[in-house]
């Protein structure tokens, strides 16, 4: 049997330049984002290496189909729902195993050298997207604080604020969401605090005001709208690992080799794509991370 | 001049036999109805994707035509009840249409994951069947359901006498495997299965409870 390989992208699927660059003006133009004036607001962020040259999904693939359960489970919830929350003022408690804890305001936050990050995103559910994340590097945070030769993992918590959240206001998860790395994972200059997207402020259903972005791990370890920083010698109490322990564990990198018991993870369909690709380990950023894993039997710390 | 055999069947033999009757037109008429009304909700989805609203449309087009299976599926199995407690026996009428769109948005279904979704990978189709339980019941719910939808004709009702009532209770262990399916697939949020379930667990109970109330009165000494 004759199996069509996917054609190359064609140059007609992808963003044009001028188009990318007048996004301001197409952001304008776009109705039912959601977006207040204030998210118009440009981000200045210089180019990384760290990106990818992959297609980027467009804004509207990103900030419409989105697994924010704050918000409700369905993927339409969080653009339809995500509007009422209101990100300003926003503090992250940074502290724990730190020399000096503090609390950062979102205005500090923004004020960390930014940069563009176009990453892979692989949810656990089989799909995936490219994405240009604005953000800085974790650890240029955590560098302020200075974790003790105690600290050996980081915790992360969402806001908790069931009014402005209708998700939470049923017990599909144990509120406030929970995420941890640890602290190796946490410094690794691939793992960011994004701010932004598509050269502009978060918006609010992509996890606005601030969130993590592991690339190298299943969406959910990124966890959006961050209140919360903890260094830690115990490892952190994770939201899906305590709703579901033998579906997601801590690490949950991303890893074809590795099923999930329910579904196979060999191979994702990118959003926009109508053939499936085979998965990469690490998500295709083995190169850079596979090292932190050494030694480490993944079947069995999944 | 019109020949007989541009129309219908039934209308020839209305014409032949006996002047149609109204009721009979507007039965003709309610499941030409409920013939389009099955059609719109794979209207609808066809729209949504070619409009490019769907951002990942193939879960979408896999999601839609499995929802629609359940509902036709419990809409068939509700007649039954809905013709005993109402006793309006004209609904026994639609019974065939609604099994029969059950089975086609199951294939629908079943069509959306051979090809659009694995691009007819066998291996990774066959593992899927074997290893995934959600996927070895769904299946196992169509395999049961394709001999029902085969007999559905007058000709095997007749062929198969008795025993075609009998075949036809396979669609009980066919909705308890759907439901389960979609039951199983879900990551977290049981809310929507746990309503088909509720519903199906109502249509069976009735039954259920018909059955044993028949029971004790055949059962009390005269």
């Amino acid at each position: 049997m004759l199996i069509r390989r996917p054609d190359p992208i064609p140059p007609s699927e992808i963003t044009p330049e001028s188009v990318y660059l007048n996004r301001r003006t197409f952001l304008l133009g776009a109705t039912g984002l959601l977006l207040s004036a204030e998210t118009l607001a440009a981000l200045a962020a210089r180019k990384s290496t760290l990106s990818t040259g992959e297609p980027l999904n467009s804004l509207k693939d990103i900030t419409s189909y989105n697994n924010y359960y704050e918000f409700g489970t369905d993927k339409a919830d969080p653009a339809a729902n995500a509007g009422r929350l209101k990100t300003r003022p926003w503090n992250v408690v940074v502290d724990g195993d730190v020399t000096s804890p503090r609390s950062f305001g979102i205005e500090e936050l923004l004020k960390f050298p930014q940069e563009e990050r176009i990453y892979r995103l692989r949810c656990v559910e089989g799909w995936s997207m490219v994405i240009p994340w604005i953000g800085f590097p974790l650890s240029a945070l955590l560098k302020q604080v200075q974790p003790t030769g105690k600290a050996k993992y980081v915790a992360f918590e969402t806001l908790r604020r069931p009014a402005e959240m209708p998700g939470q206001q049923r017990r599909v998860l144990d509120w406030p969401y929970r995420e941890g790395l640890r602290l190796d994972e946490a410094l690794h200059p691939l793992t960011i605090l994004a701010v932004g997207l598509y050269g502009n402020l978060l918006p609010n259903q992509n996890g606005a005001p601030i969130r993590l972005v592991v690339p190298w791990k299943y969406g959910f370890k990124s966890i959006k709208s961050i209140v919360r920083i903890r260094l830690t010698d115990k490892q952190p109490l994770t939201s899906w690992n305590l709703a579901a322990p033998d579906e997601y564990g801590l690490y949950s990198n991303v890893n074809p080799a590795v099923d999930h018991p329910r579904w196979s993870q060999a191979s994702e369909r990118r959003i926009g794509e109508f053939f499936k690709r085979k998965t990469l380990p690490f998500n295709g950023y083995a190169d850079q991370v596979a090292s932190l894993y050494r030694g480490m039997d993944l079947r069995r710390d999944f | 001049m019109i020949s007989d055999k541009t129309l219908p069947a039934s209308a020839r033999l209305n014409a032949s036999a006996k002047p149609a009757r109204p009721g009979q037109r507007l039965l003709a008429l309610a499941k030409v109805l409920v013939f389009v009304a099955g059609l719109l909700p794979l209207a609808r989805t066809a729209w949504i994707v070619v409009n490019g609203e769907a951002v990942n449309p193939i879960e979408f087009i896999t999601r839609s035509t499995g929802t629609w299976t359940l509902v036709w599926l419990l809409t068939t199995l509700a007649i039954t009840p809905l013709r005993r407690l109402t006793g309006w026996n004209v609904l026994q009428r639609f019974r065939r249409l609604l099994g029969l769109f059950a089975f086609f948005y199951a294939t629908l279904h079943f069509t959306t994951y051979l090809w659009l979704d694995q691009f007819f990978d066998w291996h990774a189709i066959v593992k899927d069947i074997a290893k995934r339980p959600f996927i070895t019941v769904g299946f196992t719910a169509l395999l049961l359901m394709t001999p029902l939808a085969v007999t559905s004709t007058d000709g095997w009702l007749r062929r198969l006498k008795r025993n075609w009532g009998r075949l036809h209770r396979l669609v009980y262990p066919v909705a308890v495997l759907g439901v389960t399916h979609y039951w199983w697939l879900v990551k977290k949020d049981i809310r929507q299965p746990l309503i088909y379930a509720a519903v199906l667990a109502v249509l069976l109970g009735l039954r259920g409870y018909w059955r044993w109330r028949a029971s004790i009165a055949s059962t009390t000494p005269k």
